[in-house]
């Protein structure tokens, strides 16, 4: 039982950047051929020591065919919350969902990350007879416990009752059942976040899963028939209080990135692709007045390439989409990092204005056509996917899967799994670090990176920075 | 437990009373962050002295609303042992299931960060901030002189009812004072890493307390009884 708070949550998100540089990174492995269990890697990310962007442990799971997509910590910052007042949990446990098997592990990260080891396993059964929920993806630390947002509904293809939100217990990890009392418009489901002290979520939508499992669906995207809404909730309440449509065409809005100051009562939202030219967009939204609204405040137009170095899927457009597929944003809210999947560009952008962003450094890896090999002469496959900035901002690194089924249409050449990182410049701009490049294990792709001690996408702070 | 009855004076349970205030009131989890941050968030230090307020009169509420059932009981004068070691046991109880029963809070959720009276109200009743003064209050309470032996119920009733209301009073006085002073503390001067560093896992201790406030008023409700 500790005694004081973790030293690794902080009251504000200033505190968070002053603490000291994580030393090791988590990213999850998965199989694409499901002919292995997926797994979690341990990356060492402290410069100047022996193995240095090495994997330097793996935790394999039992099972195959989880397909591990997104996870998070058991407990974060938000336990120095001061209504919960529950300062003494520990950063411990990674909880894993597999978004295809519907199975949950929790991984015990002491005594030392290398030493990783698997604590529980939560079988689907438990989800689905708990919950009506079923495919897992986001985790978020919060005041009721540990909040997962799940992108199925019941019954075999997922489609039986509408997706949502469930909460597991922090410590026995016991699932406790739905978060929603009232859900309103929403029936698909995504990504969540929120800003605690001021009291709301936000989520978003991709698609059900028959519109994603077997691949992306060319017919359904055309008629937009993929995610396009996002919703606000009162989080006391659980109510959905507000939604908003973004237009049809603006087809997958993906990453909610909130502003890490909960004095800051706005955020971001990535949209994957607009049907009526391909552009990739980022909006932003805002509350004034008691009510939420939401902008397109960039746009990123897509790429013309001829037909013969198209996928399948692309060469009736003879285009390439930038398919911003993850956003996240810096702890001091300054840079919003955008990662174009499919023209292979990380771009950073300057939302210190947040309705204005401007652009404010890039960098081009891998990439349907332009296929940029990194400055050590590495070729990287696919493109700048999976973000997760360091807590001092000074650090962005990234993996290349998307997701096995998408990676395989859109990257049919096959996709290695890789991860490097950026050095975010003072003033504005990236440099991809010669230096730094980590192979998965052969076979494996990588997705999701966590890093030690808490990320730009971990932790949601109680108090403003000062 | 050989402490004579007569140096349990009043003093030292007033003292008893506006103790229990104070450390209340400098436990985090008694609501001193919520006005760090309603100042923060309105970037002004009047929101801070406005949330101590509610918070207040949420934790008074809490005890009186623990004490008066009480006060009713212990005009009772001819079962004042046994009350007495009912409130005692009740409290050691109390102190027992916090000590065991120890989970993530969950109702809490439920309350919006605006709703801090009731907040206050709730977090008091949940962690039995209200039952650590009741044997303290039975103490005062104490017909100790003998002419109030002889008084009407009634009388006693209403003499108990008053003494319930001011140590509800003097304690969450205590309370708002000295968590309204770790409030601007860390507000003005210290800033908010604060809030993390003097944040000390209170649960075994405060599990404890209840246990040992309800031992003493056992050991001399037993004692009485001789």
């Amino acid at each position: 039982m500790a005694l004081r708070p973790d030293p690794t949550f902080h009251a504000s998100p200033k505190l968070a950047m002053q603490a000291p540089p994580e030393t090791y990174a988590y990213t999850l492995l998965l199989s694409p051929d499901q002919s292995k269990p997926d797994a979690l890697a341990v990356v060492d990310v402290k410069p100047g020591s022996a193995t240095y962007s090495q994997v330097v442990h793996t935790v394999v799971m039992p099972y195959k065919g989880d397909e591990f997509h997104h996870f998070g910590w058991n407990a974060c910052s938000s336990s120095l919350s001061p209504l919960t007042g529950h300062a003494f949990l520990e950063r411990r446990f990674l909880i894993i969902p597999g978004i295809r098997s519907s199975r949950i592990y929790v991984i015990d990260t002491k005594p030392h990350p290398t030493q990783a080891k698997i604590h529980k396993i939560i079988e689907p059964d438990e989800l689905f007879r708990k919950t009506g929920y079923s495919r897992p993806h986001t985790v978020h630390c919060g005041p009721g416990g540990i909040y997962v947002s799940a992108l199925g509904g019941g019954g075999r293809d997922g489609t039986d009752g509408p997706p949502g939100i469930f909460i597991m217990d922090c410590e026995t990890f016991e699932i406790l059942g739905r978060w929603e009392i009232d859900r309103g418009a929403q029936t698909k489901h995504y990504d969540f976040w929120w800003n605690l002290p001021r009291n709301y979520m936000v989520t978003s939508e991709w698609g059900l899963p028959p519109q994603y499992e077997n691949g992306i669906v060319p017919e359904e995207l055309l008629a937009n028939k993929y995610g396009h809404h996002i919703h606000f909730w009162d989080l006391s309440a659980r109510r959905n209080v507000q939604t908003i449509d973004l237009g049809a065409n603006h087809q997958m809005g993906l990453e909610v990135r909130p502003a890490h100051d909960p004095i800051r009562e706005y955020g971001f939202l990535g949209v994957v692709v607009d049907t009526n030219n391909l552009e990739g967009s980022i909006w932003t939204w805002w509350r004034e007045g008691g009510r939420f609204h939401i902008e397109k405040t960039a746009t990123i137009p897509a790429e013309p390439a001829p037909k013969d170095q198209l996928p399948p899927l692309l060469q009736g457009f003879g285009a390439v989409p930038p398919l911003v597929t993850d956003i996240d944003l810096s702890l001091d809210d300054k840079y919003l990092y955008v990662a174009c999947w499919g023209t292979g560009e990380l771009r950073q952008y300057d939302v210190t204005e947040p309705r204005k962003p401007k652009l404010a450094g890039s960098v081009h890896i891998g990439g349907i056509v332009r296929r940029t090999p990194h400055p050590s002469g590495r070729t990287f496959a696919g493109g700048p996917q999976m973000l997760e900035v360091s807590r001092d901002g000074k650090r962005v690194y990234w993996t290349n899967s998307l997701y096995s089924s998408w990676d395989d249409q859109f990257y049919p050449g096959g996709m290695p799994g890789a991860q490097v990182m950026a050095i975010s410049k003072p003033g504005g701009g990236l440099e991809l670090a010669k230096d730094y490049w980590v192979s998965a294990p052969d076979g494996y792709r990588a997705h999701q990176i966590r890093l030690e001690g808490g990320d730009c996408s971990t932790d949601s702070f109680c108090y403003p920075s000062v | 437990m050989t402490v004579p009855i007569e140096t349990w004076t009043l003093g030292w349970l007033w003292l008893a009373v506006v103790g229990s205030g104070l450390y209340h009131g400098v436990n985090p989890g008694m609501g001193w962050p919520l006005a760090v941050s309603a100042g923060l968030m309105a970037k002004t230090s009047r929101a801070l002295w406005l949330a101590l307020w509610p918070l207040a009169i949420g934790h008074l509420l809490a005890m009186l609303v623990v004490i008066l059932p009480f006060s009713i009981l212990a005009a009772v004068v001819s079962w004042q042992q046994q009350i007495q070691i009912g409130a005692g046991l009740l409290v050691i109880g109390f102190g027992v299931f916090q000590l065991l029963g120890r989970r993530h809070p969950r109702v809490l959720t439920r309350i919006k960060p605006t709703q801090l009276g009731l907040w206050s109200f709730a977090v008091a009743i949940a962690h039995g901030a209200g039952l650590m003064l009741v044997p303290i209050y039975l103490g005062l309470c104490r017909p100790g002189e003998l002419d109030r032996g002889h008084q009407a119920a009634g009388a006693l009733i209403s003499a108990n009812l008053v003494m319930a209301v001011l140590v509800s009073l003097v304690h969450a006085l205590a309370m708002i004072l000295a968590g309204g002073g770790m409030a601007w503390l860390v507000y003005r001067y210290l800033g908010v890493a604060f809030v993390a560093r003097s944040w000390f896992n209170l649960d075994v201790i405060w599990a404890a307390s209840l246990m040992v406030v309800g031992a003493i008023a056992l050991g001399f409700a037993v004692a009485g009884l001789h």
